[in-house]
């Protein structure tokens, strides 16, 4: 894994590459960025004396389909960044320590980089039975998540299970499985939803953190600007579709053959904010779209409780019946409006029953 | 306008002679200003727009044939929905100024005197009335309290509410860094999932739907029974009653 100590310029060497190199590889950025004459110096400098950002990424209840997701980035390769970019001190999944060993990392992490390590978490803390759910290293998860995020800088809160709480989270929710902002309220928390996210926004997000010092920008849900700020219907590239009035209106029918529109299908890209539209997957070989199925929208807040994947609407159980909103108001207009037609029948009864008592009256 | 006053000054005369339960003589009533008439109109117009448009874009419209280049029309129904939702708009931000600029009747359609136990009273009365149990109606120059309260919740509420969700289903198309984002973004905030915001916008629709039978219906019905001027108000603002 390497030591957090190291630098950037410490790693290249060791793979190979010369101090010649290295200063070509600082000047070009230099130049390329538009700096003076001695930026190419200060690059050097900040990676030849900057440590690496040391990384503890732990597992919570997931599926682990996000580390899945991340080892297979292409751009850039994940090799790139947990061997050159971070020191990723701890992970689980894909460290050579294990047990007493792998544990002692993280007090030591703790201490020696206190506020300067990033914490990336994976899965969320269930919290019923004082977090019994979810026993990592002999207790509970969620203490260790608390302990953990106490020193740390700031939190990646991976996938849609730390982002919103995804399929453990679902109602009726036994193990009072919580996402990571609901438990952690006092850091920085970046949000990088998706059941998984995509491999490169993972990488990228790492990058952008190591190469700027900084985080990225966040939008109100508190997911990258960079990858979230756009909905998968927004970059569709069967949207010309849409806007013809060109619809899948069956699986496999003449329009699916042609790859029209999957919105009638209950694709839920209109509502989904990711994106796999714009970068795709595996490589940029296809996403669900492109692959003839519409959207899950499983980068959204719930989106096992939604009802339906195949329904653009939530299903609305408060009325006993599972139905969504256009049944239930077609319903009640339709019931609205018999109602009327009955009173209209009264009424008109009424009044020819009465006219005679009325004329009488008048006189 | 001036020479409406003595009209209005013989109106609540007659108008709390019918309530006190005095027979009066048949009274004219301008109730409804040029404005109001108007705005009615235009925007019983962009509902009838924005809920067909709406139901075509929520569920889909048959395929159409030919090259997609040569089709745009769900793309013209949504921005049909989109005019005929900045005409509401308008209208309802009008409408509000109106309601500080015009006669007092202006202002019926905003609120509900739900702390008053008279209104309440009056509100049975009119339950009863349309229970077929109260032979004869009270007779009132503007909504009656219960037109009221239904004009408040299911009217103004609701279309308040519509123009809420609308503009920020609107923002998600137009982008986070658009004003429709940074006005009417927080409803985000609220339901995190934008499918519920669609949800709530369908469900909105369907109780315009209702308000709409149950608005023309009871016109057109106290028209008949309640011998006076209700239908025929909205195009001349005058109330006429009958006895």
């Amino acid at each position: 894994m390497g030591g957090a100590a190291e630098t950037f310029y410490g790693v290249i060497r060791r793979q190979g590459i010369t101090r010649r190199s290295f200063h070509k590889f600082c000047s070009l950025t230099a130049t390329s960025l538009g700096l003076g004459p001695l930026a190419a110096s200060q690059i050097a400098n900040a990676l030849e004396t900057k440590p690496r950002v040391p990384v503890i990424w732990m597992h919570g209840l997931e599926c682990t389909c996000c580390s899945e997701s991340f080892i297979r980035s292409a751009h850039p390769l994940v090799k790139d960044v947990v061997l050159s970019m971070i020191s990723l001190d701890y992970d689980a999944l894909i460290m050579a320590a294990a047990g007493h060993q792998a544990e002692a990392i993280l007090e030591e992490t703790r201490a020696k980089y206190k506020g300067e390590y990033v914490l990336a978490v994976e899965g969320n803390p269930p919290l019923n039975e004082g977090g019994m759910f979810c026993i990592d290293g002999g207790k509970p998860f969620v203490e260790k998540l608390r302990a953990m995020a106490e020193d740390c800088t700031a939190i990646i809160a991976w996938g849609t299970c730390a982002s919103w709480g995804c399929v453990q989270a679902a109602k009726p929710n036994p193990t009072g499985a919580t996402p990571i902002d609901k438990v952690i309220t006092n850091k920085p928390i970046i949000k990088v939803p998706g059941c998984p996210p995509i491999a490169e926004v993972m990488t990228a997000l790492v990058t952008f953190i190591t190469t700027f010092g900084k985080l990225p920008e966040l939008d109100r849900q508190g997911r990258p600007k960079m990858f979230y700020s756009q909905r998968i219907h927004d970059k569709c590239y069967r949207r010309p579709h849409f806007d013809a009035g060109q619809f899948v209106e069956v699986w496999d029918d003449e329009s699916a053959r042609k790859g029209y529109c999957l919105y009638k299908m209950g694709c839920k890209g209109p509502t989904t904010y990711n994106a796999c539209s714009a970068v795709r997957w595996n490589g940029g070989v296809s996403f669900p779209i492109q692959s003839g199925h519409g959207c899950f929208g499983c980068s959204e807040d719930g989106f096992w409780d939604k009802g339906s994947f195949y329904d653009r609407l939530t299903t609305i159980k408060q009325f006993g019946i599972e139905a969504n909103a256009d049944q239930i108001g077609m319903a009640a207009a339709g019931a609205v409006g018999l109602a009327v037609a009955a009173h209209a029948a009264v009424t008109a009864v009424k009044r020819l029953t009465r006219k005679p008592g009325r004329v009488a009256q008048e006189k | 306008m001036l020479d409406k006053s003595p009209h209005a000054l013989t109106a609540a005369v007659a108008a709390d002679a019918v309530r006190s339960g005095r027979s009066a003589e048949r009274g004219v009533v301008y109730v409804y200003e040029a404005p109001v008439r108007l705005w009615h109109w235009i925007n019983a117009a962009a509902i009838l727009v924005l809920g067909l448009t709406g139901y075509f874009i929520g569920s889909g419209i048959p395929t159409m044939p030919g090259e997609t280049s040569d089709n745009f029309l769900f793309g013209q129904i949504r921005f049909a929905h989109f005019f005929a939702g900045y005409v509401l708009t308008l209208g309802f931000l009008f409408r509000i100024y109106w309601a500080f600029m015009g006669n007092p009747h202006a202002k019926q359609i905003f609120y509900v005197p739900l702390w008053r136990k008279s209104y309440w009273r009056e509100v049975w009365h009119e339950i009863r009335w349309y229970a077929f149990v109260a032979a004869e109606p009270k007779k009132y120059v503007a909504h009656n309290p219960l037109a009221q309260l239904a004009m408040f919740f299911m009217f103004t509420l609701a279309i308040a509410s519509m123009i809420v969700t609308g503009f920020a289903l609107y923002a998600q198309g137009t982008g986070n860094d658009s004003w429709q984002y940074m006005l009417f973004g927080w409803v985000f905030s609220i339901w995190p999932n934008s499918q519920d915001v669609h949800t709530w916008h369908h469900l909105g629709l369907w109780m315009i739907v209702t308000f709409a039978l149950i608005h023309i219906y009871t016109a057109v019905r106290e028209d008949i029974v309640s011998r006076q001027s209700i239908v025929s108000s909205i195009i001349s603002g005058e109330r006429e009653f009958r006895d």
